[in-house]
């Protein structure tokens, strides 16, 4: 047997292989597809219901006789507040279903709307007193979180009453429930009533939280970074802080937390809950993330651009200023927004600092109590109302937007801007 | 025949020199002496050099790159620097702008002057010694920016223009001192990094001059090109003597042959020979430098 037979008799067995290890390949990532497309799939279909929120009509008369105001009391603020709304959203259910008489029944027809509609129709007729008037208004108001689940995903849970059923069957036929476009998600802070809670204030909130960790670890980051890779003396004190960095780009999360509290909170004494002290946090956590790919990009920037500009006479600062940052600040940029989108979507050390707080107010400040997109997640994973399941996951498509579009980001300033021309 | 030229006058420099670092000085020159194929041979020393540098050692850690090398350069002549891969030519040349300051690693001890100033001096300033002595390398780098802005870049840097048009004058003067004027003229605002490779090299060479450095030192600038690109290149360097004095590291002996006037010879970190270019290439008196010019090594 010669040398070319002894090819050709392994030669079957090695192409064997490689297919073999390439067949690996393909259902390893097969698997990994078919479990994020599961993981995506299942948020999605639970996100849906969310985006829609069940409405009833009522037909509200807003005459100054029934409202029991004579006609020489102005409509100012005062007196439009002082009405009894809550009377006359009741009215106008009773007046729906006229044969209830039954004081439980009505307190379950009571129920079929949210405990918020008569707010919202105190708010529209202060803000339009040109209502009150002998045409009645016609409203949609929200359902209840328990009627809404009902009428849109036609399951009924055990909160919902036989009588509730009922009545919801004839607001059907009578065509005076349906469904809209749940604006109330975007518009409103977190509520006990899943009907009424909205992700505004946890998006403030993120973005307060995230604009002081931009603030303070970009800088701060990139100097380090530069001086690092630039200026510093090449010894030991060198070498320990930069192990140390990144050793503490793998430290858990949670110890950033602790230290928050510990250092922020209750040595400085700064409050609770607040997107300053989460942003503190946030920044010491994403630091050594900045740090690591800013050095990279600046290693990356060509030794030759760097000699060609002190050849010429620029001083070590001006090379870097004039060159090498510039030419790193895509690779910066990348890391940054790559650490921006780990801080946005960092949960644990906020809890330690107390920003997992119930919060209803929207907060217009750093100083402001609030709370944080994947706290909030995490609050109303927490909550038993059904209807939370899917603005969990609603809050959990939006992050993810909010996470795919800083990585679109990041892939589009390091493609776009990597090579200048 | 001054067999030792270097080794009289090293003497007397030895004992006047302030080195840079007394400890490895004095190592090196021990370490030297024993050495007896340091001694170069030719007309290393000249009357009135533009550069002079006397019993140069250079250092990486603890490797030696140069030893006791003392060479001059004349006014306005093109000397070409020769020898063997990592026989401490470039390190010589970087040593020459302090363009080694740049590595943690490197030190240096002997005494380098130019115009009889000491440039490793404390009060030698190395960003104004870079202004004096430009540089041109192996690999054309220009920034990536435009032309215009390639070579305005020296002069905006150390405020050598009032105003714009100034500006306009010194860039437009540089390029067409480098001979790259009349190719990009309708250009001026295009990427220098998009200019072909000899283009990219002349637009490196105006950027140097647009700084009107006295001395330029140019680091094996044609190895990258093509032929005809390199023929360019030397047809400028000869041009550009008239103005400037230049160093010129070099692989090609061809190339050294045609641009300079003197050429240095350099073995394992020593200066082997000097003398006349066409002295070198046609009668060398030293056993290496013959070897290398006729092709037996290297």
């Amino acid at each position: 047997m010669n040398n070319t037979d002894k090819v050709k008799q392994s030669l079957k067995k090695r192409y064997a292989k490689e297919k073999r290890f390439q067949l690996y390949g393909k259902i390893a990532v097969m698997t990994g597809f078919v479990f994020l497309g599961l993981l995506l799939l299942d948020i999605i279909t639970k996100a849906i219901p969310a985006f829609q929120s069940t409405e009833i009509l009522l037909e509200i008369p807003l005459d100054r006789h029934t409202l029991e105001l004579s006609s020489n009391i102005a409509l100012n603020e005062d007196t439009l507040s002082a009405i009894d709304y809550a009377g006359l959203v009741k009215k106008s259910m009773r007046q729906k279903f006229p044969d209830i008489k039954k004081r439980k029944d009505k307190k379950q027809l009571y129920k079929l709307i949210s405990s918020g509609a008569e707010f919202d129709l105190r708010d529209m007729v202060i803000s339009k007193p040109e209502l009150i008037s002998t045409t009645p208004l016609l409203i949609w108001v929200k359902a209840d979180d328990d009627i809404d689940t009902f009428f849109k995903l036609q399951t009924r849970t055990s909160r919902v009453t036989d009588k509730q059923a009922e009545f919801v069957e004839q607001l059907i036929l009578q065509d005076q429930i349906r469904t809209s476009f749940n604006t109330t998600f975007f518009t409103a802070s977190d509520s006990r009533e899943p009907e009424q809670a909205g992700i505004k204030g946890a998006l403030l909130g993120s973005f307060w939280t995230l604009l002081v960790t931009l603030f303070l670890s970009l800088p701060i980051g990139i100097g380090a970074a530069v001086y690092l890779e630039e200026f510093a003396p090449q010894n030991k004190l060198t070498d320990f802080i930069e192990i140390n960095i990144n050793n503490l780009a793998a430290v858990p999360s949670i110890v950033f937390g602790l230290l928050g509290l510990a250092v922020f909170i209750n040595f400085f004494g700064m409050p609770r809950s607040v997107p300053l002290v989460g942003g503190l946090v946030l920044s010491l956590m994403t630091l050594p993330t900045i740090i690591i790919s800013s050095r990279a990009a600046i290693k990356s920037v060509p030794p030759s651009i760097k000699e060609a500009a002190l050849g010429l006479g620029a001083s070590h600062m001006q090379t870097v200023f004039h060159h090498v940052l510039p030419l790193a600040m895509p690779g910066i940029l990348t890391g940054a927004i790559i650490g921006m989108a780990q801080a946005l979507g960092e949960t644990a050390p906020l809890l330690m600092i107390g920003m997992v707080a119930f919060i209803v107010d929207i907060p217009g400040g750093v100083v402001d109590s609030a709370t944080v997109l994947p706290v909030q997640i995490y609050l109303w994973s927490d909550s038993p109302e059904r209807a939370f399941t899917a603005l969990t996951a609603a809050t959990i498509l939006v992050l993810l937007a909010f996470l795919a579009v800083m990585n679109m980001l990041a892939i589009f300033l390091r493609k776009h801007f990597e090579r200048r021309w | 025949m001054s067999i030792n030229t270097s080794a009289k006058i090293s003497q007397p420099f030895q004992a006047n020199t302030e080195p840079m670092l007394e400890e490895t000085s004095n190592k090196a020159t021990t370490k030297s002496s024993d050495n007896k194929s340091d001694i170069t041979i030719g007309e290393n020393i000249i009357e009135n050099p533009k550069f002079s540098t006397r019993n140069v050692d250079v250092f990486y850690d603890d490797k030696q790159a140069i030893f006791n090398a003392s060479l001059d350069i004349g006014r306005n002549e093109v000397i070409a620097l020769i020898g063997p891969s990592g026989c401490g030519k470039s390190t010589f040349l970087r040593t020459l702008n302090r363009m080694n300051d740049t590595i943690p690693s490197c030190r240096i001890s002997g005494e380098i002057t130019l115009d009889g100033e000491n440039i490793y001096d404390k009060k030698m300033d190395p960003v104004l010694l870079r202004a004096r002595v430009g540089m041109v390398f192996q690999k054309a780098n220009p920034f990536p920016k435009s032309i215009y802005d390639n070579v305005a870049y020296g002069p905006r840097l150390h405020g050598l223009a009032r105003t714009n048009s100034e500006l306009d004058e010194i860039v437009i003067t540089s390029l067409e001192k480098a001979g790259l004027f009349n190719e990009v003229k309708d250009r001026l605002t295009a990427p220098g990094t998009g200019l072909s490779g000899g283009q990219q090299q002349r637009l490196c060479i105006a950027r140097t001059i647009s700084v009107s450095p006295e001395v330029i030192l140019m680091d094996e600038p044609a190895s990258a090109l093509d032929p005809i690109a390199t023929a360019i290149i030397e047809e400028l360097i000869d041009e550009l003597r008239v103005n400037f004095t230049i160093a010129i590291v070099t692989h090609s002996m061809q190339q050294a042959a045609r641009v300079s006037q003197r050429t240095a010879y350099f073995h394992m970190g020593k200066i082997i020979e000097v003398g006349n270019t066409s002295q070198i290439f046609t009668n060398p008196r030293h056993q290496l430098t013959e070897n290398y010019i006729t092709g037996k090594f290297g």
